[in-house]
């Protein structure tokens, strides 16, 4: 339109099809699923540096300990109650000096650094709190799995038999759901003795519930979805189905359950871990430093400070990922 | 309406004596019982006290007690505080929880929404990244990691608010506010969400060609959709809110059930935390059972039926 | 002219696509409403029909388009240039939209009474029970019985064909000039879309209000247009009267649009020819003609430049190079043209 007739020749006006089957080609490439997932979520700034912060923390949670040559449970008098000091961060308050402004260091003559200083029975807290990470890791992690087992086997079945079999398991959820967790995991907590054993079993107790009810929602919804007719009417095989189409859908809402269970875990540990109901000594979790901080933190508020920042950027960097895979893996916001 | 009703009561009543058994079993279960302090009590005095309290009574009776002592409101005596019912002690301590708890349920409610609806309005903005950001600490951080950092610097550095005690309204304000940072970050979320759903419906745009103002677009239809589903927070929030409580109290020293609970908690006090067992799990059900009605009531697409589902 | 109402002159209208490209949906869109007509636009999904009519309301999200050139002249002024002010004045009282879905377009915890009478209370200063009275009576004449009670009635206790009353009730509110009805009859039974067209045409004929009525369905366009207007990636590539682009389709694309829709008195024998291949990614157009792709005749000039329009009479114009006097003659393949001329009878 906008070019001038005498450049269109005669000649031009001769049919001439595109070759065949071009016409149908859709426009794009086809994506998969986990790749466009993966896409979506590398696009998601926020998800993406909560992965990598928490890739991060537990990588430093397993070598933390090790990088200096204290251990998490030496226990030294003589050292007992160090600010923290590194060499190069005098200027972010790492210098030594407790409230008053006295390098302690220097007046007590130590000459080696204690990078998070060091609590009242002179242990390492730089050691004892990636000691703690690990631990409050390990337990929510395992929990979060436990969850997982029961979720999906309980929803599975119930989703899968359906009718009678669906129905009461169902009634059963009903109750347990209005049944505050907390409350029954602090009472399990009080007979089984405080121990890691015990808060991921008390955890596990409540917790599943909640995977379950997913993993039965998102079944019974794709159950009834007309793809998945129309993939029968087709003659796919049932492990085709399975795989094909009931897998990745669940697998989505899966995940983004056990992204948000991690640090509801986490919290619980910390949570019972505060109120006296946690991890007994030498051991430690974050809850417990925290207490421990908690308790002294008009004079060394350090102590309380560490540990409090590990566990917040842990549980933002969980929400944030969590968050990241919920939009990525929503099939319904593909666009 | 009707069968509906009932049926949830049903619901409700199956619930509660499903965590008064579950509680009265545990308890049983626990180690020692509170008075197997050998120091203190000798053996005729251990079978007195135990004659006096029923614990020496076969379990089953025990429970058949407690339930009936239950149903007439009758929480039973403190083994901890001598002639102390725990009646007494729940009604003394309701107060203090009761006002925190209020006042972080207001406050987080009112700001969550503010921050929610200023978020969706602007969605993309750097308002937008500022509410969310907020939203993520506050649902991240831990409420008792908060609370001790705000106790730290607000109340002892800086001395703005008295750091912990219960003498005035003044000492109500941090635990409130210790206790909304669930609050607001939960539903500054949901209202979010709910909103950003609501603006891509049709009937927006209807409201728009109608020709109001963007003002009435906004609020008569924008926001007041999405504020109804709010109400299904409530329960959730309740749980954040007395779960909070069990901390805050005992960080801030509010002489209330969360504080009286972790205290008997470290001294065995079973008819205490069976109390407050039995009072928060009431307390959530009688929740979740007023906003499911409450839900049916305020958003006039769901006419309740038999059939309606949780 | 006097009596045009609404003039669309060059619209383009561009969304924002999330990887930071550009979707032209609408592409130079011109074209007239008369006071008083029936205009209707015609085309495949996608190929910008309501994003015109949204761009005339002003009514697309600001975030992620943008109407990139153009101007909307409604009695003479440019509504691209009014402030949102000036628009909300415009919207409702002088052109009203109808949207598609009656099911999600009325606001569902408002009753229907309230939702009219917004409307009403912001163009004309009513009092408060007047302004029920008046509502009422549009309810009426919609044909929706014991207006009076309905008037307290939530959307969801109505049916999808009494909705779309109520939604029409809802538009015709302040005697608008212009009606915008995105297809206002798709989402419902075959049986209420002719009880809804034909409330339509019997307000039309009452209230003189022009509409432009937006549709993919053949079948409509017969019953209610006087004009057509054949869309296609995002531009107009055919207009005419009824009778010009039912009977004497110029465009390959339009005469395809006419064999692939059914008809009720149809011989068995005849078949529907669907068209091939599907419409172009507007994030990526092709040169040339966006139909060449899919076009029976395509040319070689086709895939390198536009076709500009011609004047095939007073009334009708299409943009095709077949129409270029350089262009071969061509017969209609399986005598489509001979055919169409047999169903345009029996639609009537």
């Amino acid at each position: 339109m906008s070019l001038p007739k005498q450049e269109i020749t005669k000649d031009l006006f001769v049919h001439a099809p595109l070759e065949s089957g071009k016409s149908e080609e859709l426009p794009g490439t086809p994506v998969t699923f986990w790749s466009e997932a993966w896409r979506r979520l590398k696009k998601n700034r926020g998800a993406f540096l909560g992965l990598i912060t928490i890739i991060l923390f537990s990588v430093m949670a397993l070598i933390g300990p090790f990088l200096t040559e204290n251990s998490y449970m030496d226990q030294d008098l003589a050292l007992s109650n160090l600010p923290p000091k590194a060499a190069g961060l005098e200027w972010l308050g790492f210098d030594g000096s407790d409230v008053n402004g006295i390098d302690q260091y220097a007046a007590r003559g130590i000459n080696e650094s204690f990078w998070f200083g060091t609590d009242e029975f002179g242990r390492d807290l730089w050691t004892r709190v990636w000691k703690a990470t690990q631990i409050s890791l390990f337990i929510a992690i395992i929990a979060a799995l436990l969850d997982l087992i029961i979720g999906v086997v309980y929803g599975g079945i119930s989703a899968f038999y359906g009718g009678r079999v669906d129905n009461v398991m169902q009634r059963i959820i009903e109750v347990l759901i209005g049944i505050p967790n907390l409350i029954v995991i602090i009472l399990f907590i009080l007979i089984l003795e405080p121990g890691i054993t015990s808060i991921i079993l008390a955890m596990v107790i409540t917790g599943w519930v909640g995977m379950a009810r997913v993993v039965r929602g998102q079944i019974l919804q794709l159950k009834g979805q007309e793809y998945i007719l129309a993939a029968r009417t087709l003659g796919t095989s049932n492990s085709k189905l399975i795989w094909r189409h009931l897998v990745p859908n669940v697998m989505g809402s899966i995940i983004i359950t056990l992204m948000f269970t991690i640090p509801t875990a986490i919290f619980f540990e910390a949570f019972l871990s505060f109120i006296g109901l946690g991890l007994q000594p030498p051991l430690a979790s974050l809850g417990v430093l925290i207490e421990d901080g908690y308790k002294s933190m008009r004079f060394f508020s350090y102590k309380l400070i560490f540990p409090a920042i590990v566990i917040s950027v842990i549980m933002i960097s969980f929400n944030l990922l969590g968050d990241g895979l919920r939009d990525a893996l929503d099939p319904k916001m593909r666009k | 309406m009707k069968g509906y009703f009932a049926k949830r009561l049903g619901y409700m009543l199956i619930t509660l004596f499903v965590i008064v058994s579950i509680t009265f079993f545990l308890m049983q279960l626990l180690p020692g019982t509170p008075f197997t302090d050998p120091e203190k009590l000798s053996e005729q005095q251990l079978e007195l006290m135990n004659e006096k309290y029923g614990l020496n009574q076969p379990v089953a009776i025990q429970y058949v007690n407690y339930v009936r002592s239950l149903v007439t409101g009758d929480l039973g005596i403190s083994y901890q505080y001598e002639g102390r019912s725990v009646n007494e002690i729940l009604s003394e301590r309701i107060g203090p929880s009761a006002l925190i708890g209020f006042q972080a349920l207001v406050f987080g409610a009112l700001a969550g929404l503010a921050l929610g609806i200023i978020s969706a309005l602007h969605h993309n903005s750097f308002l937008d990244y500022g509410s969310v950001t907020i939203a993520v600490l506050g649902m991240s951080i831990p409420s008792f990691v908060f609370a001790a950092l705000m106790q730290y610097f607000i109340g002892v550095k800086l001395g703005w608010l008295p750091a912990a005690l219960w003498q005035g309204y003044e000492y109500t304000i941090m635990p409130s506010l210790a206790l909304s940072v669930t609050v607001i970050a939960t539903v500054a979320r949901f209202i979010r969400t709910e909103m950003l759903e609501v603006l891509g419906q049709d009937y927006i745009l209807t409201a728009r060609a109608k020709g109001i103002s963007e003002k009435a677009v906004v609020f008569r239809h924008i926001v007041r959709n999405a504020i109804i589903p709010v109400v299904t927070m409530l329960g959730p929030l309740a749980v954040a809110i007395m779960t909070g409580t069990l901390v805050i109290e005992k960080i801030f020293s509010v002489p209330g059930l969360g504080e009286q609970f972790t205290k008997s908690v470290l001294v065995n006090d079973y008819s205490v935390i069976m109390g407050v067992t039995l009072m928060y799990s009431a307390l959530f059900i009688g929740v979740v059972f007023i906003v499911d009605i409450l839900y049916g009531v305020i958003d006039p697409r769901i006419s309740i039926k038999g059939e309606h589902k949780l | 002219m006097e009596d045009t109402i609404l003039k669309i002159d060059n619209l383009h209208v561009s969304f924002k696509t999330h990887n930071d490209g550009e979707t032209k949906a609408v592409r130079g869109v011109s074209f007239e409403l008369k006071k008083g007509e029936t205009l209707a636009i015609v085309g495949e999904s996608g190929s910008g029909k309501s994003v015109t009519a949204k761009s005339l309301m002003r009514l697309l999200p600001k975030q992620n388009s943008m109407i990139k050139d153009g101007q909307v002249f409604y009695e003479g002024k440019d509504l691209l240039k009014y402030s949102i002010k000036e628009m909300q004045k415009i919207r409702g009282s002088e052109i009203s939209m109808v949207f598609q879905d009656p099911m999600t377009s009325l606001n569902p915890t408002m009753t229907i009474g309230k939702q009219i009478m917004e409307g009403l209370r912001k163009h004309q200063a009513f009092r408060k029970k007047e302004l029920f009275k008046k509502a009422a009576d549009l309810l009426e004449l919609v044909g929706i019985p014991s207006p009076m009670e309905r008037m307290k009635d939530y959307p969801h206790q109505f049916s999808g064909g009494m909705r779309q009353r109520v939604v029409i009730a809802m538009a015709l509110a302040c005697n608008p000039k212009v009606l915008l009805a995105d297809e206002p009859t798709t989402a419902l039974d075959v049986t209420i879309q002719a009880q809804i067209l034909d409330l339509m045409k019997d307000l039309q004929k009452k209230t003189g209000t022009a509409i432009i009525i937006i549709t993919h369905d053949l079948g409509v366009v017969a019953s209610m247009a006087q004009r057509v207007a054949v869309m296609y990636a995002g531009e107009i590539i055919e207009t005419g009267t009824v009778d010009e682009i039912f009977y004497e389709p110029k465009h390959p694309y339009t005469c395809g649009l006419l064999l692939s829709m059914p008809k009720l008195h149809a011989a068995r024998s005849t078949k529907l020819i669907p068209i091939p291949g599907i419409p172009p990614d507007l994030g990526q157009l092709p040169e040339g003609c966006p139909f060449a792709a899919r076009c029976p005749y395509v040319m070689k000039v086709c895939h390198s430049f536009s076709p500009s329009k011609t004047e095939v009479s007073e009334t009708h114009s299409v943009s095709c190079w077949l129409e270029d006097e350089r262009a071969p003659q061509v017969e209609w393949i399986d005598g489509a043209g001979g055919s169409i001329d047999e169903r345009k009878r029996k639609v009537d």
